[in-house]
Parts: structure tokens; C-alpha cells; sequence
């Protein structure tokens, strides 16, 4: 893998090829706000709030960081009025799911997010999908999954399968920036004991 | 619908897990729904997890997993079909079937549903019974054409 160099905030940054523009920004100590990212997962791009500003040959564009591969001589901008306002927006939306997640309050509060700009819709889970990948891809157990679609979709254990491996693991739990993940496990067990 | 007639369908498709979307076509096909016995089955078979199976089955309209009738009937709703007279259409079939898009009758023979556009404008208002298409239809002929299902 050869290394190549690229700029982030006016930063010369050292990366490998294959690596994402995320990944190297928190190697040079810059730091990108993220909600569905986790180290040990596949990049996935739920959320977008990880977005960026990137300029390549002469382009500048919007590129989600998390999924978006390192270039030579790349210019990434972190943040930017663009980049804050989309954030904002994006943080405006998953409020109107999960009003009182503390991640989302402290990104609220950053990047000046109204609490009530859109209209509630207090399903709780904001489809960051960290608790159903690393179910499959860490534990290997699948014991909770996506159904549905659009803006139905929601997580749902498969109770034959929770009941087994569950109760001795929740290592999901504490990943779920809301406690959307909870409360389903909760209802899960009640249904089905 | 037993483990038998599942494995067939699985081995049909050699047992491969990227055919997982034909399998479940096909038992969704001869048995009008997916149980879940069935898809416990095919995760089983394929090895493929049931969350994954889930999704699928979920994601797409052309799964049920509930019962669903005999004889499926879809009413076009499109633009084209509304014009001509399709709400007639579609409340002669529930005046007859006694059940609301979406519904399936107790006796498990007729489910009714609605759909956008079939792709044959010009025959509007269309109804489609088991994948027929019948078009043109008045309330007279909508009733005429589910007298034959049975
Ligand atoms: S339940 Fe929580 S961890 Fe799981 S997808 Fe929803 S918000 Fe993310
Ligand atoms: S962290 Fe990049 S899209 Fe969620």
C-alpha cells in the first residue's frame, strides 16, 4: 500500500492508499463529528453528518468522510459555513426522532441546530444501524436487524435469538446514540416471555 | 407448508445464498405468503442470518407474511386508469369481496390490493387477477370477470 499525501484544514497529512479521508483526519488529531461510524465496522454513511468539502482537480465538492477514499494532493475542508449548515439541518432532522440524545444535543449545540424546526416524529432510533452491524459483523450473532423501509424502517430483534444471546451480552447498548436500542430489547423480552 | 416442498424450491436454485430473493419468490408464489417456519427454513438452508431475510421480506412489496388469498387482485390506481373510472372499479370489488385494500377475505380467496401503474395505460381502468390482466372494465364486467375465480 503506498502512502500518499493530502491536506486536511491546511494540514499536510500522511495517509495510506485504501484509507478513508475520516480515518486520516483523526490521524493527524482532527476531529470530525461522526454518528455512525465505529473502528471495528465497515464504513457505512448512515448519518452524513461526517460530511466534508473536498477539492480535486480544481472540483470542490461535498463528500461523506467516513466512506469518501483518500486521493494525493487532496484538500478537505472539515468545517466551512456549507459544511455547518448542512450539519445543522442533519441534526435538525434526528432531533425530530430523538429529541433528548445527548450526542445529538451536544451536536445541536455546536453547530446551532433549532430543537424544534421539524415536526416530531419520536421514533427514538436514528438508523445509525451500529447496534445491527455490530451484532453481524463483531458478535457474528444477528440477533437484531432492520425491517421495513423509508420511513418505517426500524430495528427488531429476532426473539429466538435474543433470548439465547442477549441477556449475557448488550455490548450493543452503550453504542446506540439514543435509547431507541433498549427500549426494542425490552419489548422484545416482554413479548416473548 | 411443509419442509419439503421448501427444499425443493431451495434446491432448485442450488441452495446458493445469492439466490435468496428467487427462493423466497418462489415459495411466496405457491404458498401466497411467507410463514415464519419458511423463512427459518431458508435462513437454515442458505445461510443466510434471519435479520438479513427479514429486511428483505419487508423491503419488498412482493412478500407477505401474512396469509394472503387464492386469487390476487390489484386495481390500478394511476393517473390514467383514475380518469377512466377506477374508483368504480375498485368499489364494485370491495362491494363483492367485502374487504378494503390490503385485506384478504376470511376464506382466504380473494386479496385486494392497489397498485400505480401496470404499464398498460390505454386500457385503464385495468384490473389484474392473479397476474391477467383484464382491461377496460365497467362494474358489470369487473363483477363478470370475479365470478370466474373460485
Ligand atoms: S437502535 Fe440505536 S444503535 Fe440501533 S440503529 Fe437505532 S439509533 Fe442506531
Ligand atoms: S459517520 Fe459518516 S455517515 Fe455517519
Amino acid at each position: 500500500m503506498s502512502e500518499l499525501l493530502l491536506q486536511i484544514d491546511g494540514k499536510e497529512v500522511k495517509a495510506t492508499e485504501g484509507m478513508t479521508v475520516l480515518e486520516a483526519a483523526q490521524s493527524a488529531g482532527i476531529s470530525i463529528p461522526t454518528l455512525c461510524h465505529h473502528e471495528k465496522l465497515d464504513p457505512f454513511g448512515g448519518c452524513r453528518i461526517c460530511i466534508v468539502e473536498v477539492e480535486s482537480g480544481g472540483w470542490t465538492k461535498l463528500v461523506v468522510s467516513c466512506v469518501y477514499p483518500v486521493e494525493k494532493d487532496l484538500v478537505v475542508t472539515t468545517r466551512s459555513e456549507k459544511v455547518d449548515r448542512i450539519r445543522k439541518t442533519i441534526v435538525e432532522l434526528l432531533m425530530a426522532h430523538a429529541l433528548d440524545s445527548p450526542e445529538l444535543q451536544d451536536l445541536a449545540q455546536e453547530y446551532g441546530a433549532e430543537r424544534d424546526r421539524f415536526e416530531k416524529d419520536a421514533s427514538f432510533c436514528i438508523h445509525c444501524g451500529l447496534c445491527v452491524r455490530y451484532c453481524a459483523e463483531v458478535k457474528k450473532k444477528n440477533a437484531v436487524g432492520f425491517v421495513d423501509r423509508g420511513i418505517n424502517k426500524e430495528i427488531s430483534f429476532i426473539p429466538e435469538i435474543a433470548s439465547k444471546e442477549c441477556w449475557n451480552c448488550k455490548e450493543c447498548f452503550p453504542l446506540c446514540p439514543t435509547s431507541a436500542l433498549q427500549a426494542a430489547f425490552v419489548l422484545t423480552k416482554a413479548l416473548w416471555s | 407448508m411443509d419442509n419439503h416442498k421448501i427444499d425443493k424450491i431451495i434446491d432448485k436454485h442450488n441452495g446458493e445464498a445469492s439466490s435468496l430473493i428467487q427462493v423466497l419468490l418462489g415459495i411466496q408464489s405457491e404458498n401466497h405468503w411467507l410463514p415464519n417456519e419458511a423463512l427459518k427454513r431458508v435462513s437454515e438452508k442458505l445461510r443466510v442470518p434471519l435479520t438479513r431475510i427479514q429486511h428483505i421480506v419487508t423491503f419488498y412489496k412482493a412478500f407477505s407474511l401474512v396469509p394472503k388469498g387464492r386469487h390476487e387482485v390489484h386495481i390500478c390506481m394511476g393517473t390514467a386508469c383514475h380518469v377512466r373510472g377506477a374508483t368504480r372499479v375498485l368499489d364494485t370489488v370491495q362491494d363483492l369481496t367485502g374487504i378494503k385494500p390490503g385485506e384478504t377475505d376470511l376464506d382466504l380467496k380473494f386479496s385486494l390490493d392497489t397498485v400505480n401503474c401496470l404499464g398498460c395505460c390505454a386500457l385503464g381502468p385495468v384490473m389484474e387477477v392473479d397476474g391477467k390482466t383484464h382491461g377496460k372494465m365497467s362494474p358489470v364486467q369487473t363483477a363478470d370477470v370475479l365470478k370466474n375465480y373460485k
